[in-house]
């Protein structure tokens, strides 16, 4: 039951009604927009096979790949290049590259936000009518957004991975040196991390579960990491929309480069 | 001074319709000044709740231009100088009379929370807490119950869930209770049962219309939901406590 009946206050009632007279749409519409093109990109470059690699660069596309000038090196070079024997062929590398992240993002609080918002319509803008359903919110079909802190734990494991692909990146064919490439990869990782460690569930887990910080060695130093996490938390959807934007920015920085489209300035003197 | 217009809803249960006020405005006058010459000077009539002036009382909610705001703290320089601002009253209470509504259900909702239970004094006579324990949810206490975030709810304004959910600003309460390092009582299995956190679907918009720009919800009701899951979706944390005991 409506608070008054139809009419009562002048309200508008209905789907995307609203008596705002403001943009309140280019919001959605920019995340719609923004979130869209990514995973279309994503999608097609992830399918590529191709063009992942170059001189010492590899795409976070493509985690635990082989690396090209690595193949045919002994396997301790291949980190998780190579899988044994009794490892499911299905479980390839890039699916749990893909599928960890992609939780990750997927029930993140806030994405949750941004994609309820553009995409489902619950509601699309503040004081702005929403889809009309038999709301229950996260407690029947969308409950899995509670494990949100389990795919926490896939995507912290996978940071000092992409450290050690962006450390990886400072050494070609046994040389080391530079290049943009090494810094738009280092620069990644640390995105990457900055939105990963400002994570709701990961602030509860360090600390914000407490009730009494100053109870004890531990919880003071929880109190410390609390403080650190709070703070990157609250930049979190700026972290979020960085790290996203330049994990595609690294992939097509290596594209490009493999292709040959662009040259990569180094200290090597070319690929 | 410039002849402003102001259209303003004027009616009750019953029905009403949107009424057209042109007075002159004065520099700096806030939206609850312009509506207040429209009362002096056309309509004498005219009901809307106000008290401080000052963004501290939580009387004077309203939507302007359909926005949840505060008309003592909503300047008409905000506008275009030939706009016409319309004010209604909040969407998600019941309409007494033009810009007054009935907001006594969020009282009978706070009844629902059991009060702040500390435990017994030290030895002392004292109660002893320290800065860094209580001065995350300091920032709950600005709350001036405007009650701009429960009308802005969709849980509540769209969805019509007030037998299931009680709305970001108890939400708040609520968390400043489970977070005193004082207080006794387990708020977990109510807050999730009986004052629904899993209805809310964190998108927000407590955060945005609040005017003492609490953080509800990266603050007070995720915290709350993570609280939620350790008790009753994580199965690990779930077997530690089988094993372990504790909460
Ligand atoms: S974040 Fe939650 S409580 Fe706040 S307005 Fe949205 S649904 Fe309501
Ligand atoms: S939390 Fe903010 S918006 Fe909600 S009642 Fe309190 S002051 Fe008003
Ligand atoms: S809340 Fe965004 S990553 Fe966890
Ligand atoms: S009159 Fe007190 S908050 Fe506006």
């Amino acid at each position: 039951m409506a608070a008054n009946p139809t009419g009562v206050g002048g309200h508008e009632y209905g789907y995307a009604k609203t008596t705002r007279t403001d943009k309140w749409w280019v919001g959605p519409a920019a995340t719609a927009f923004g979130l869209g093109l990514w995973l279309i990109y994503y999608v097609w470059s992830a399918a590529q096979g191709d063009y992942y690699a170059a001189g010492p660069y590899m795409s976070p596309f493509y985690p635990f790949y082989l690396h090209p000038s690595e193949a045919g090196m002994g396997a301790s070079d291949a980190f998780f290049g190579m899988n044994p024997a009794w490892w499911p062929a299905l479980i390839s590398p890039a699916l749990i590259a893909g599928f960890a992240p992609g939780a990750f993002r997927i029930t993140c609080y806030y994405y949750r936000k941004a994609y309820y918002r553009a995409f489902f319509g619950t509601p699309p803008g503040c004081a702005v009518g929403a889809r009309p359903q038999d709301y229950r919110g996260e407690t029947f079909l969308l409950v899995f957004q509670n494990l949100h802190r389990y795919a926490l734990y896939g995507a912290l494991l996978l940071l000092p991975y992409l450290y050690w692909e962006a450390f990886q990146s400072f050494r070609y064919h046994g040389e080391w040196g530079v290049g943009v490439g090494s810094i738009v990869m280092v620069l990644n990782s640390v995105f990457l991390t900055f939105y990963t460690l400002g994570c709701h569930a990961w602030r509860h887990l360090v600390g914000g579960q407490l009730n009494c910080f100053s109870c004890g060695a531990v919880p003071r130093l929880r109190y410390g990491a609390w403080k650190g996490v709070s703070r990157l938390n609250e930049n979190h959807m700026k972290w979020a929309w960085t790290s996203l934007i330049w994990i595609a920015f690294t992939d097509i920085y290596i594209r490009l480069v493999s292709m040959g489209v662009i040259t990569d300035l180094n200290t090597w003197g070319g690929f | 001074m410039a002849n402003r217009t102001i259209r303003i809803w004027r009616g009750d249960q019953s029905g009403g319709q949107f009424e057209e006020y042109t007075v002159d405005v004065g520099e700096g006058m806030v939206v609850l000044d312009v509506i207040h010459l429209a009362q002096m000077h056309h309509a004498n009539d005219m009901a809307v709740r106000w008290n401080c002036k000052a963004g501290k009382c939580g009387s004077c909610s309203m939507e302007i231009n359909g926005k949840p705001k505060l008309g003592c703290m909503t300047r008409m320089g905000d506008y275009e100088a030939d706009e016409i601002i319309t004010v209604q009253p909040m969407k998600s209470f019941p309409v007494i009379r033009d810009l007054v509504t009935d907001v006594s259900w969020n009282y009978r909702q706070n009844e629902r929370i059991t009060p702040f239970t500390p435990r017994p004094r030290d030895a002392d006579g004292n109660w002893r807490m320290y800065t860094e324990d209580v001065e995350r949810t300091q920032e709950f206490r600005k709350c001036i119950e405007c009650f701009l975030c429960q009308n802005t709810c969709h849980v509540l304004r769209d969805h019509d869930k007030r037998d299931q959910f009680v709305g970001p600003r108890f939400m708040i309460r609520i968390a400043q209770l489970d977070m005193h390092p004082l207080d006794t009582v387990d708020r977990i299995p109510a807050t999730k049962e009986e004052y629904g956190a899993g209805y809310c679907n964190i998108t927000r918009c407590c955060t945005e219309v609040c005017p003492e720009h609490i953080n509800i919800t990266d603050n007070g009701i995720i915290p709350m939901k993570e609280r939620i899951v350790s008790r009753y979706y994580d199965p690990i944390t779930m077997l530690a406590r089988k094993l372990f005991g504790g909460k």
